[in-house]
């Protein structure tokens, strides 16, 4: 880190083609040091494509790359100070964990005693204590991730890619990880770069995110950000759920033709008879689906005139009884609405 | 081996499975048993006696020795051979995609499918254009055409097996193209190169065909054996040494299948 400079990784212009497909267009982002940073995206979107960049398993066909203010182009893997934890862990089966833990201290030729201190060290912060001599072959999914995290940490990277790494875990084992993965980045304060398709996981644990869609980058921000303020239909869509108007519900709701999406959980449900408050944009329907999902009950409303929104209703008890058939007043408050850049999809 | 679970085969299943067992194992059998024969002109059953002195006159015998001795340099050049050109073969074809890299991978394998005459015939005629005379290489070239494929089935099998990640993983943590072959490449393969290796020994030290026809006047010990037969003189010394040719190419089959057992790999496709 001989760069004092506060942005760890720095995008700017970069593109990488794959015979037709442009899998990075044109991107440009910053990370800064010590920030928990996630690209998030659905498959093919380039997320990946722009960790290898960073890795150095791929070259950018335009743009430039800045590792801690070093231009990395030409740089291979090895000369750079960065670690990957691989979405299927690519651990060496043929390597006891410790030896696997100890590799990169190995290449460089640390002193074996040493060597052997760190990876104890590693492997109790990743709470692997005594399972050193295992072969990776014998260790669950979660533990050969934690060995995987071990490997790459050791190492002390100035950045620590992560693909997809808890792909492969199941719900409650991801849940878990994803805390010890955040307060263990906080600890070590090492820069993470994340890359997900869950929007939950990159909710839960980013510093900020960047939604990748074809290549591109949608939108930037932090978790609350990304969330309420969804800056195009596509994140409005693909983080959280979102209701999305346009053309002539959108004129009907909210005065005009410019899309805007609506978080299912902002609006208010009320009688046919009620009063909406003042202000409010409201709009008269009929239930005409109701699903108990636990926490929370979704209602699909038919508004009349056409078009229908999706309501999310917590299930405290106490409020309003509705079942499908109903008529009710749908309102909220124009602020929640989030208006949106180019058409809705 | 795997019954649990399974239904239990048929009488009929089982005699025949039995017999057909008995078709191929009884013969070794017999070549082992006229090892000890004391009836030295022909083979005749009941035996009148059994005696070990032929294993002591076959030890003795130096045109015996000279095949043996032929064979083993044979074999371990044509195992050595191939182990290098085999594996680089499997690794390009692991590795990158290029242009008939389809065909090469069917003409690599295509020697062993080919019948050891038509190799052989080829082989020969090749020698004979290029004004090559028969010795040494003409043999150990002879059998690493059939050599390459074992260690190349075997290591490609061990390749595809592993982990894509493995390689750029290690780079990733600091090792080079060398470092990464040394440590990483090389220990995954170690026991499928082994393998390869035993099943290109086994297969060369035993091979017929083709060495008639690109050894010239060269004896190895198949074909010692081969030209034994025809004229009959102390018969079981030629039992004995096929109870040796038996014993050195059965171990390193038995050890080949043993490294790759548990695993679904080709140790022992091919002859």
């Amino acid at each position: 880190m001989s760069n004092p400079d506060s942005t760890a990784v720095s995008f700017s212009s970069v593109s990488r083609v794959f015979g037709e497909v442009r899998a990075v267009d044109n991107v440009s982002f910053d990370v800064g040091e010590g920030e928990f940073f996630s690209m998030l995206g659905p498959s093919g979107s380039g997320k990946t494509t722009c960790l290898r960049l960073i890795a150095g398993f791929e070259q950018p066909d335009a743009g430039r790359i800045l590792v801690h203010g070093r231009n990395v182009e030409g740089v291979p893997p090895y000369e750079r100070d960065v670690n990957t934890v691989f979405q299927d862990y690519a651990l060496f089966p043929h390597m006891t964990v410790y030896e696997n833990v100890a590799y990169g201290l190995m290449i460089r030729k640390v002193p074996s005693a040493e060597r052997r201190r760190r990876a104890e060290e590693m492997l109790e912060m990743v709470k692997l204590a005594g399972m050193g001599e295992r072969k990776p072959s014998q260790l669950s999914g979660g533990q050969r991730q934690r060995v995987a995290l071990a490997r790459a940490l050791i190492n002390h990277p100035s950045v620590l890619l992560l693909d997809e790494p808890l792909g492969a875990l199941d719900l409650k084992l991801r849940e878990q990880m994803q805390d010890e993965l955040k307060s263990l980045q906080r600890r070590v304060g090492i820069t993470f770069i994340y890359v997900t398709h869950d929007q939950g996981e990159a909710l839960a644990m980013s510093d900020r995110l960047a939604v990748f869609n074809h290549g591109r980058i949608e939108q930037i921000g932090a978790p609350g950000e990304i969330y309420e303020h969804p800056a195009t239909a596509f994140v409005a869509g693909f983080v959280g759920v979102s209701n999305l108007c346009e053309g002539a519900l959108a004129q009907r709701l909210a005065g005009s033709t410019r899309p805007f999406a609506i978080r299912p959980e902002k609006i208010s449900m009320l009688p046919a008879s009620g009063a909406a408050p003042d202000g409010a944009v409201t709009v008269l329907g009929k239930v005409s689906a109701a699903t108990y999902l636990g926490s929370t009950t979704r209602f699909v409303v038919a508004l009349e005139g056409g078009g229908e929104l999706t309501v999310v209703r917590q299930n405290s008890g106490g409020s309003l009884s509705v079942t499908p058939g109903d008529g009710v007043r749908l309102c909220w408050s124009r602020a929640l609405m989030q208006p949106l850049q180019g058409p809705a999809k | 081996m795997r019954s649990d679970g399974k239904p239990r085969a048929s009488w009929s299943l089982r005699a025949a499975a039995l017999a057909g067992m008995a078709f191929l194992h009884v013969p070794l059998f017999f070549i082992i048993l006229y090892a000890f024969s004391v009836e030295e002109k022909s083979f005749v059953f009941p035996l009148p006696g059994l005696t070990t002195k032929w294993f002591a006159v076959a030890f003795q015998r130096e045109d015996i020795r000279a095949a043996l001795g032929l064979s083993v340099r044979v074999a371990l050049m044509s195992t050595a051979i191939a182990i290098v050109l085999g594996t680089l073969a499997a690794a390009a074809v692991w590795r990158s995609r290029f242009f008939g890299r389809e065909s090469i991978s069917l003409l690599l394998i295509l020697p062993i499918a080919l019948p050891g005459i038509i190799t052989g015939i080829s082989l020969r005629s090749a020698y004979n254009l290029m004004d090559i005379p028969f010795s040494f290489w003409t043999i150990v070239i002879g059998h690493a055409t059939f050599c390459i494929v074992v260690v190349y089935n075997n290591v490609l099998a061990r390749l595809r097996r592993s982990a894509p990640g493995m390689i750029e993983a290690s780079m990733d943590l600091g090792a080079n193209g060398f470092q990464t072959f040394r440590y990483v490449i090389l220990p995954h393969m170690a026991t499928a190169l082994l393998a390869g290796g035993m099943l290109a020994f086994a297969l060369s030290f035993d091979e017929v065909i083709v060495t008639t026809f690109t050894a010239g006047q060269q004896t190895t010990l198949p074909i010692w054996m081969l030209s034994e037969l025809v004229r009959p003189r102390e018969r079981p010394v030629t039992n004995v040494v096929a109870v040796f040719v038996i014993a050195v190419t059965l171990v390193p089959i038995l050890i080949a299948f043993y490294l790759t057992r548990d695993t679904h790999e080709a140790a022992g496709s091919g002859k």
